[in-house]
């Protein structure tokens, strides 16, 4: 099994060349633009609303150093999708599933992040029902948590897969849908970052 | 390969299903042709539903002080017949549409993916039923379809707390929840039609040269692609906050009721048009053939529905004039609610040019697109009227907009969509719809709809308003309102007959043959009812009325038919056993049924919600994870 067939089998002849799931895949990301579009605006409405409970805001209870450091690994995880594409398309499947297995621990250590990050701000006080503020965060990063623990279970089950030796068919491709998936939500969470973590509130 | 492929399904507890007919193949179908039928079935299901809701509404309103329903009671059913209207009768009667007729219509074999558009039509069905189980929990939902905050986020207990008792908690679960269920199936349908459309015509289907109907799916698949995130985002909002103490939309803490009418008609209004540019479609189709002539102004219509594509996303507020966005935004949305009425008009010309010196015929579908031109142009005019901001102040939450909306949504959406049943009728089933009982069917609709709407605007000038469970006596509103209810059983007395129409020309009817009505696209080229891989052989298609042009050649503008054989299709019988279509499965079926597991989770607490949470992940993942792992077909690998 040392690299892909060249030409696509016929059944998968399509009218712009791409292939569907592919297509597919970018309409789908098209659609998560406005999902997204519309829980940080809910964000943005309320970053200054903080009801009863004017002493958690964003200036006192965001760690910055440390969602950076968690932030850093969330991208660099990019990279690792990027090198288990290479990997696929050059048929190196050890490689492939060293880089697919990287990227899903990224984006565990992510999530780790993610939760201990909740769990301090519980122990603050800040919880879902303290304000506008803290709903709309809790929502809008819990919902980007949801899909980076989606895209870990995608390269999980792909790297099982490939070591079950059951990941053949169209190997690339499919590595590069997920991948699109995964370039998404860390570009999601570049938006995030900036709009909820470093742009300062009044 | 092969081996791998085997050694996955013989671990599957489920055979591979293979029956393609009897009550499993029914369940296991990703023949877009037995999905759609299965979406209409469902969606007419819900209809009649909804339309026994409204004349129960029509009942109690017949006259003054009336006593059939309490206030509850019509809060409840008054909601419901707008969300089963909405989401389960029109969005899914459009949807059977999309599945039947597109795929055909663009030369294919099937949709892009199979088995997502199983999934679309189970969860729809499982959302259908997981709102309407809500009868036994505590209630239907009663807000209203549009479920105004802060009416519907009162806070809802603890969420540690065990069980939820308090009734009004589990109605907006019901609907935040239920409608997430279905919209999901609406979601991955239109990622499905619109790489279908995108990626699947026959050679020479260029976009240019595709049939109207397409081109409208593809306008409402975009719409519902980009529409359907944003109400799904307010649905999870509002479930925030009945459920678990969020402050979306609470004024007291902080919140913005506001907020939840801006992201309600930002999907809201893309809705309206999610409805009615599929009958748009199915219209423009039927008026060329009944009238002999091509599409008039091909480009100037798919332009138009483009447009409306794009401007339907511009004028949400003009819903919400009355809240109190100020003289600015009032003005902007005021514009833009005029713009969108131009592409719209646009339309309306397009069809007078198309029937404009045709030799018509007046077979049933004609008559109801013919209906639709007349009804929604009433609906559209009045919608120019909404704009108006100091008119709107005044009938805002009146009849008048109740009749508004049923113009455009009853003469415009479903006229078009009973047009595109009479006129592919013969597609899916090889049988004439009944025309006696069809002309029956649309006069006394016609009457009937007429009847109940029209007067609405008068009651609704006079100031009686929408929503409101009864009226006293004394405002003049008595005549009117009896001659409503009266109306709106003559709509009850026609829709039984198309019912018995179809129940009738299914087992009897006048055999279709290939192409009853003489029409002009690549559908009416194969087999009806089409064979599971619709074209032994996929049409070379080198023009927009396609069969049109295999059939005829033009003699000075005079059509003469071609010589039968002659650049015609050949009869091909070969090949059909070498054609892969995509294997039935059961997993669609298992992934959907996880979801709505999963959905009942929210009305519970501690470890009953991580139970029920668990076993609908469970059941969801071993649905997605089988589905994943199987391959599309048996035969491919």
């Amino acid at each position: 099994m040392a690299s892909e067939p060249a030409a696509p089998t016929p059944q998968h002849e399509t009218t712009l060349g791409l292939s569907n799931e592919k297509m597919g895949m970018w309409a789908m990301i098209g659609s998560e633009c406005l999902f997204f579009g519309a829980l940080i605006a809910a964000y943005l409405i309320y970053v200054n609303a903080f009801g009863d409970a004017p002493e958690i805001n964003p200036s006192t209870i965001y760690d910055i150093p440390f969602t950076s450091v968690s932030t850093f690994i969330l991208l660099m995880s990019s990279l690792g999708v990027v090198l288990a594409l290479s990997g696929a398309q050059q048929g190196d499947d050890r490689r492939m599933r060293t880089w697919l297995l990287a990227t899903a621990l990224m984006g565990a250590t992510f999530l780790s992040g993610q939760i201990y990050e909740f769990t301090v701000f519980m122990e603050e006080g800040m919880r879902m029902s303290t304000s506008p503020f803290t709903t709309s965060f809790y929502v809008l990063t819990g919902f980007h948590g949801v899909h980076v623990g989606v895209g870990v279970l995608m390269l999980l089950t792909l790297w099982g897969r490939s070591l079950a030796g059951k990941l053949e068919r169209r190997k690339s491709e499919i590595v590069e849908n997920v991948g699109l998936y995964w370039h998404f939500v860390d570009i999601v969470w570049i938006i995030i970052f900036t709009v909820v973590y470093l742009i300062p509130a009044e | 390969m092969a081996a791998t492929a085997e050694s996955d399904t013989s671990r599957n507890p489920f055979r591979r299903p293979k029956a393609t007919t009897g009550f499993w193949s029914w369940l296991t179908t990703t023949d877009h042709k037995k999905i759609g039928i299965l979406y209409f079935v469902t969606a007419f299901t819900f209809f009649i539903i909804a339309g026994l809701q409204a004349l129960l509404i029509r009942v109690q309103l017949a006259g003054p002080d009336g006593q059939a329903l309490n206030p509850d009671q019509y809060n409840q059913i008054f909601t419901m017949h707008g969300i089963t209207m909405i989401f389960l009768a029109l969005m899914p009667l459009s949807a059977g549409f999309f599945n039947f007729v597109m795929p055909l219509q663009i030369g294919a074999r099937d949709v892009a993916f199979p088995r997502l558009n199983a999934f679309s039509y189970w969860v729809f069905l499982f959302g259908g039923i997981f709102i309407y189980s809500s009868i036994f929990l505590g209630g239907m939902p009663d807000g209203g379809w549009f479920n105004y905050a802060p009416l519907s986020s009162q806070v809802g207990p603890d969420p540690m707390a065990g069980t939820i008792v308090d009734a009004h908690v589990s109605r907006m679960l019901f609907y935040s929840i239920g409608l997430q269920i279905v919209g999901l199936g609406s979601l991955v349908s239109s990622v499905n039609f619109v790489v279908t459309i995108l990626n699947m015509r026959a050679p020479g289907m260029t976009l240019m040269r595709m049939p109207v109907f397409t081109w409208m799916t593809l306008v409402t698949s975009f719409l519902m692609l980009f529409a359907m995130p944003i109400i799904g985002v307010a649905l999870w909002q509002l479930m925030f906050d009945v459920r678990f103490g969020g402050n979306f939309f609470d004024p007291s803490a902080g919140g913005d009721p506001i907020l939840w009418q801006h992201m309600f008609w930002l999907f809201g209004h893309p809705e309206v048009y999610i409805l009615i540019l599929p009958a748009f479609g199915l219209v423009s189709e039927v008026l060329p053939v009944f009238s002999r002539k091509p599409i008039f102004g091909y480009a100037a219509l798919v332009f138009s529905g483009i447009a409306i594509g794009f401007l339907g996303f511009g004028v949400w507020a003009h819903h919400m004039f009355a809240v109190g966005m100020g003289p600015v935004a009032n003005a902007a949305f005021a514009l833009t609610t005029m713009f969108i009425a131009v592409p719209t008009g646009v339309k309306i010309f397009n069809w007078l040019g198309t029937v404009w010196g045709g030799k018509l015929t007046f077979p049933t579908p004609m008559l109801f697109a013919l209906g639709l031109i007349g009804m929604f142009t009433i609906g559209g005019l009045s919608g120019v009227t909404h704009a108006v901001v100091p008119h709107n102040y005044q009938h805002t939450d009146t009849y008048y907009v109740v009749a508004h909306f049923h113009y455009v949504l009853f003469g415009g959406a479903l006229f078009g969509l009973f047009a595109g049943m009479y006129y592919f009728f013969p597609k899916m089933t090889g049988r004439m719809l009944g025309e006696k009982l069809g002309k029956w069917h649309f006069w006394l609709i016609l009457i009937g709809f007429n009847a109940t709407f029209a007067p609405m605007h008068i009651l609704g000038l006079q100031g009686m308003p929408r929503r409101v469970d009864t009226y006293p006596a004394g405002y003049g509103w008595e005549f009117w309102n009896a001659v409503e209810t009266a109306g709106s059983f003559l709509i009850a007395v026609a829709v039984l007959i198309f019912v018995i129409n179809v129940v009738i020309s299914r087992r009897s009817g006048v055999v279709a043959g290939d192409d009853p009505w003489d029409a002009r696209t690549v559908e009416w080229l194969t087999t009806s009812p089409p064979k599971p891989h619709n074209f032994d052989e996929i049409p070379q298609v080198t023009s927009r009325d396609e069969l049109w042009n295999r059939k005829y050649t033009s003699d000075h503008g005079k059509p003469i038919r071609v010589p039968a054989g002659g650049s015609g299709e050949a009869a091909h019988e070969h090949e059909a056993h070498d054609i892969h279509m995509p294997d039935p499965s059961f997993f669609p079926l298992v992934a959907a049924l996880g979801i709505t597991i999963a959905g009942y989770g929210v009305f519970t607490g501690g470890i009953a919600m991580a139970a029920i949470f668990g076993l609908g992940l469970v059941v969801g993942l071993y649905g997605f994870f089988g589905w994943a792992f199987e391959p599309p077909s048996e035969d491919d690998h």
